[in-house]
């Protein structure tokens, strides 16, 4: 008896390791009721925005996803966001958007910056990192750039102060760089990063950056297992073009973080393929990585060329904030698996295909 | 050299036998490292009595003192700053570059009248010489006194500062392509160091733009282009958000841009200019910007090619003044050992020459500075080499047949031949000519000397 235990025991253990090589996450354990299905505000945009935000639609049907989308239109050009769509969020709580346009100069405050003020959306998060098969000058880069979002020189406060003289006030609170300073050391302490760097210009910025850099410090101290440093943002970009695999989180106000955001993205593979997030203590909005108001050009729409896979990713990272984290993972995994390939590539990534190719495709790789 | 063994008559006498072309005897001459009177008074002698001869007068007007020598001011700086200040004296003598350097150093103590610890004596010499090269300087720590840099742009009224940036041949960095100049404005903008503490946790900082400051630095920047033969002028802005700031600069780009219909004008947005900045840096060309931007910008640059230890730099200010800088630190860890790259400072020599208009001259020693680089056998640590300072200036002093004036490359191998004996620049001419040609063509007294004494037979 005990020898035909062994041999079937045996018998299990190589058939285990078999199938080892398919994971199988079986570790999430959900309340009773969490797979009913949850309302996401869906807000397409301006430019490439229906378009990608279309990509995501069907690409959550065909994975039967636990998600219903509520869709909204607004336009760049509106003054405000309307007050249903905001009633949508507030309740939701979750919302996935494409991108808003600005127009320049044209005296209208743009309204990805309204949405964030509104809902207190503090931290925004882009996700830098190369994608296997995407060839980039740079390797090993896994970015994750955590920008203060609601103040700092985008605080919208400008006025002339004669004809031919303007000033704009850049305003550092203790209280929201702390808040975002917390939420870094706690966003590297839960995804196990192991180091935070702060990016500030407090050489010329005295009492600015200088605010922003005692809170940093001071919360670093309380994350004793996660090393910190502080680099000048100048000296950042210059590093980040040589040496990008020296960082891992990066902590910046809002100025900084813009532009180290949409480095970090170029050098990573681009603004199409990034994904990230605003996220506040109440809700989230998820979004295209970097550059949320670059709405592409009118030639990109016509031809349906743009470039869904930043959308996707961040719908993944949306999945994963609901608490569905092997939909999430089937979705990035098919993702990745289309970019490796290296077959169906929209043209900022130097292929042909139009966004619905790509989008047939990951269906495609769907498990 | 040649002038050792012989008096200075006999070298008369040697060089009109061998060659009767007058250039070729006042170009000889020039390769004196000394001209002496007499010399001098010789050659005007015969320029003179030729002076239909195109390349007498070039020659004449390329050694001979009837261009009157430029002051201009000179800061070597702090730690690495001496060594390469003499690097870049050594180059410039070389090349006949009719600079007469004023030196300056920063003081020990703070002057009153400056508030800092530049004296007003140096301020002054670059006020009335309107040019001059700096060195890295290294501000004290210490309060009570103004940085040095502020110091210089306030009292200078600097307002633009030039950094082009280019990849160097034989210098590989991830980006092959890059040949792009950032003009970022100087003086306003957010570095205004408005600063204060509202209440407690609580800090405001002002960010100015005016007109007068915006209009001058895009005037600059397309008059630039224009004179540089550039074709594209690029305006970097964040006004989707901040619009009335970057709204009123962009507007002051725009109303020069009508001036200057044939060079084509563009305007993006910051994030979008830093992303295809690390994509594709060639879709640029030249870059305008207010302060801050140009800062973070102009640094992203200076890593695209290679680091600020090759970028060259020149800030410009009213009436014409021009200061070049290396924008390096001063390295103190590195200082006195003669391991420094002179490169930066070297780059910014030649940006001072062009604006001094001294085009030729600029572009021998520019191309001298980028083949040394290109060969690769001499380069400094920072590159990845194990040159010295001296090594590596004498690598670029050896790409010396750039040096020449222009008339000289006419001439025969038997004229380059004893020339270069006679000034000294043995390397790079002799190896145009093989030794057995040397032999065959030198009949003289003169070129048999010479020929002994070096060695070739």
């Amino acid at each position: 008896m005990s020898r035909r235990s062994l041999t079937l025991l045996k018998n299990l253990a190589r058939n285990s390791n078999a199938s080892c090589i398919q994971t199988r996450s079986v570790t999430y354990m959900p309340r009773p009721g969490d797979g009913s299905p949850r309302a996401v505000t869906l807000i397409p945009g301006d430019g490439i925005g229906p378009l990608v935000t279309n990509a995501v639609e069907q690409v959550m049907e065909a994975m039967h996803a636990p998600i219903y989308f509520e869709k909204y239109d607004v336009q760049g050009e509106m003054s405000r966001v309307p007050a249903e769509v905001m009633e949508s969020i507030r309740k939701n709580k979750v919302c996935l958007k494409g991108g808003l346009k600005t127009p320049v100069g044209g005296g209208v405050s743009s309204l990805n910056v309204q949405l964030r003020k509104e809902l207190d959306l503090f931290a925004s998060l882009v996700n830098c990192f190369n994608l296997p098969g995407l060839p980039t000058r740079h390797e090993n880069v896994d970015i994750v750039v955590i920008r203060e979002n609601t103040e700092g020189e985008y605080a919208g406060l400008e006025h002339e102060v004669v004809p031919g003289v303007v000033e704009s006030l850049k305003v550092i609170t203790k209280f929201c760089s702390e808040r975002i300073a917390k939420y870094a050391f706690e966003y590297a302490y839960l995804n196990n990063r192991k180091k935070v760097t702060a990016v500030h210009k407090a050489n010329i910025m005295k009492l600015a950056d200088g605010l922003f850099l005692e809170s940093c410090r001071e919360v670093a101290k309380k994350y004793p297992g996660i090393t910190y440093n502080e680099i000048i943002v100048d000296n950042c970009c210059m590093q980040l073009v040589a040496k990008p695999e020296q960082f891992d989180v990066m902590v910046t106000p809002n100025l900084y973080g813009n532009l180290v955001a949409n480095t970090a993205a170029g050098i990573a593979g681009g603004t199409g393929v990034m994904p990230g997030g605003n996220v506040g203590a109440d809700h989230a909005v998820f979004e295209q990585g970097a550059s949320a108001g670059n709405v592409g050009k009118d030639s990109i729409v016509r031809e349906n060329k743009a470039n869904p896979v930043a959308l996707l990713l961040s719908s993944a990272m949306m999945l994963r904030h609901l608490q569905f984290p092997s939909f999430a993972d089937r979705l990035e995994t098919a993702v990745k698996k289309v970019i490796s390939e290296g077959k169906c590539r929209t043209k900022d990534l130097g292929g042909q295909s139009t966004t619905q190719e790509v989008v047939d495709a990951v269906i495609a790789k769907l498990e | 050299t040649l002038r050792s063994v012989l008096t200075e008559e006999e070298t008369f006498t040697v060089l009109q036998n061998i060659s009767d072309s007058n250039s070729f005897v006042a170009a000889s001459l020039w390769c004196f490292e000394e001209m002496t009177m007499a010399a001098a008074t010789f050659a005007k002698r015969l320029i003179g009595s030729r002076s239909s001869s195109t390349t007498a007068t070039s020659v004449a007007r390329a050694f001979c003192s009837s261009t009157t020598p430029i002051t201009a001011t000179m800061f070597p700086g702090d730690g690495i700053g001496p060594e390469i200040a003499e690097s870049v004296k050594q180059v410039f003598t070389t090349a006949g570059v009719p600079i007469n350097w004023e030196e300056h150093y920063v003081s020990a103590e703070i002057d009153p009248r400056t508030q800092s610890f530049l004296t007003w004596e140096s301020l002054e010499s670059v006020r009335r010489n309107k040019v001059g090269l700096k060195g890295p300087m290294a501000t004290p720590i210490g309060k009570g006194h103004r940085s040095l840099n502020l110091t210089l742009r306030k009292e200078l009224n600097l307002y633009a500062n030039v950094r082009p940036c280019y990849s160097l041949p034989g210098y590989k960095t991830r980006y092959d392509d890059v040949n792009l100049i950032t003009i970022r404005e100087n003086t306003e903008g957010e570095y205004s160091g408005l600063e204060h503490q509202v209440v407690r946790g609580v800090v405001e900082s002002l960010k100015i733009i005016t007109r007068q400051a915006s209009l001058r630095v895009a005037e600059y920047a397309f008059h630039y282009a224009k004179t540089h033969g550039r074709e594209r002028v690029s305006a970097i802005h964040k006004a989707n958000i901040m619009q009335k700031t970057d709204g009123l600069f962009l507007k002051c780009c725009r109303e020069v841009a009508e001036k200057y219909p044939e060079i084509t004008y563009e305007e993006v947005v910051i994030d979008n200019c830093c992303m295809m900045l690390v994509k594709n840096p060639a879709l640029f060309d030249v870059l305008v910007m207010p302060n801050l931007y140009g800062d973070i910008i102009s640094d992203l640059c200076a890593g695209l090619v290679g680091g600020l230890g090759l970028t060259p730099s020149c800030n410009i200010g009213e009436d014409g003044v021009a200061l070049a800088e290396a924008v390096h630190g001063s390295a103190p860890d590195i200082a006195g050992k003669n391991l420094a790259n002179p490169t930066a400072l070297l780059l910014s020599g030649v940006m001072m020459l062009r604006h001094l208009k001294l085009n030729e001259q600029a572009e021998q020693i520019h191309s001298a500075i980028i083949n040394t680089i290109a060969e690769g056998k001499y380069r400094t640590a920072d590159l990845g080499g194990s040159s010295t300072t001296t090594d590596f200036t004498k690598a670029i002093l050896t790409h010396s047949s750039i040096f020449l004036p222009s008339s000289m490359k006419s001439f025969s191998p038997k004229e380059k031949l004893v020339t270069a004996f006679m000034g000294g620049f043995t390397s790079q001419l002799v190896k145009e000519i093989s030794i057995e040609e040397c032999v065959k063509e030198a009949g003289c007294y003169a070129s048999n000397v010479v020929l002994q004494r070096f060695g070739c037979i």
